[in-house]
């Protein structure tokens, strides 16, 4: 048998070994950023439709991060997607006339928030709301639309053979 | 025929018993751990035999396996264009599954079954009864410290199981098969949550780290005391453990599923 203190050292050795393996993983491979967060402040903007858009998705001036999603929820009163995101603390001087909308990153990635500044003098700040919003384009309702404006195009025909048909 | 009915009566019985048993035997373990100045050397130990000796066979498997599955995820993930999300792939499959389940099923094949044969080889030998004679709790000396290092080290060999076999589709993936490394692992932290896939996946590895080492403890404690008894009983260790796993895992997948 081993003596007691060589097994405690090793037992030691392990207990590091496998925090290492752990840190590892928090760090490296889920790129845990929020065990200390940036400073950062909380605007809210308004949708009609929000499509995919799921909390912690990116906020994007440019295609730079500056931010994710916090929280979405629906207001009772006016239907609409209320949408709260976490910008970080050194893009405080954001224009308050700024647009935003929801983009797809690639034709079917992920859905995130792309800002467009304005000139503005004022800049948004925490608890101010984004009154400029676009909706996330919803694949479906455009092909419902394309669907449609075919159907106008050589809409006499199909109607026609509708009520033939009946 | 009624000899039948009752042959199965008391066939549910003793299931029931042994079920009873064990739950006895864990309601002491839990309320009887080893105190802190005598027990703690012992746990050390169980620690040392259970956690550091397994480290072995839990570090050359999980490298093989994440460099098997950076394989097949590539040469899948490529035909549809799409070979940039091996990091995710492999991280998620490993952290959320494959992890706590294999280190589970290797930590029962290498310690729980030890642990079984040593106590139901102390059983047989009636050491047990004569430290009961000696006025030493058995439970206490023996089974208790041996459920609490096995409990100890299945979520510390997981997280090594992870780490490790994460470098190794890291291995195949970034340095043989020339995927970018920046793109590699900037895919993977998009995609993997700490709370949701690797935390959870640690809490399943504590929950099998409890029911490898308790069916191996109780297996042994309940062993017939004969040498085909302890044979036995090493076998149904293993094969319960197992078992034990796989149904958990299930259970707590579902459970789970709803935060992914």
């Amino acid at each position: 048998m081993l003596s007691q203190r060589f097994i405690e050292s090793l037992v030691g050795l392990f207990l590091i070994f496998a925090l290492i393996a752990l840190s590892v993983l928090a760090f490296k491979v889920s790129g845990l950023t929020s065990l200390f967060p940036s400073a950062s402040y909380d605007v809210t903007a308004n949708f009609d439709e929000i499509g995919g858009l799921k909390v912690r998705a990116p906020v994007k001036i440019g295609g730079v991060q500056i931010g994710e999603v916090s929280k979405i929820m629906l207001d009772p009163v006016t239907f609409k997607a209320v949408v709260t995101l976490h910008i970080e603390k050194q893009y405080n001087d954001i224009p308050d006339d700024s647009s935003v909308t929801i983009l797809t990153a690639g034709l079917l990635g992920d859905n995130y928030v792309a800002v467009t500044p304005m000139y503005s003098k004022t800049a948004l700040k925490s608890g101010s709301q984004i009154l400029y919003t676009n909706s996330a384009m919803v694949l479906e309702k455009l092909i419902g639309q394309l669907i449609y404006k075919i159907g106008n195009g050589s809409g006499d025909k199909s109607s026609d053979k509708h009520q033939g048909s009946e | 025929m009624i000899s039948r009915l009752a042959a199965v009566g008391a066939w549910g019985i003793d299931n029931l018993r042994d079920i009873g048993k064990a739950g006895i035997l864990f309601y002491r373990v839990l309320i009887s751990p080893p105190n802190i100045r005598k027990g703690f050397p012992l746990v050390m130990q169980q620690i040392y035999v259970e956690g550091v000796l397994s480290l072995l066979i839990i570090v050359v498997s999980s490298l093989f396996i994440g460099m098997v599955l950076a394989l097949q995820g590539y040469h899948t993930l490529a035909k549809f264009g799409a070979s940039q999300e091996l990091g995710p792939l492999v991280a998620l499959s490993v952290a959320r599954e494959l992890g706590p389940v294999v280190t589970a099923i290797l930590f029962a094949g290498r310690a729980g079954s030890a642990v079984t044969a040593e106590i139901a080889l102390m059983k047989a030998t009636e050491q047990l009864s004569s430290m009961e004679m000696m006025a030493v709790d058995p439970l206490r000396r023996v089974i208790s410290p041996r459920f609490w290092g096995g409990f100890i080290s299945m979520p510390l060999l997981t997280m090594i199981f992870n780490a490790t076999a994460i470098y190794g589709a890291y291995l195949v993936g970034v340095k043989w098969l020339g995927l970018d490394a920046g793109v590699f692992w900037s895919n993977m932290q998009s995609s993997v949550e700490f709370q949701a896939d690797i935390i959870n996946g640690i809490w399943k590895s504590v929950v099998f780290g409890m029911a490898v080492t308790l069916i191996a403890v109780v297996q042994g404690y309940s062993a017939e005391p004969t040498s085909a008894g302890i044979a036995t009983a090493t076998t149904r260790s293993v094969v319960y453990s197992s078992l034990a796993v796989l149904g958990l895992d299930f259970v707590l997948t579902a459970m789970m599923i709803g935060s992914w």
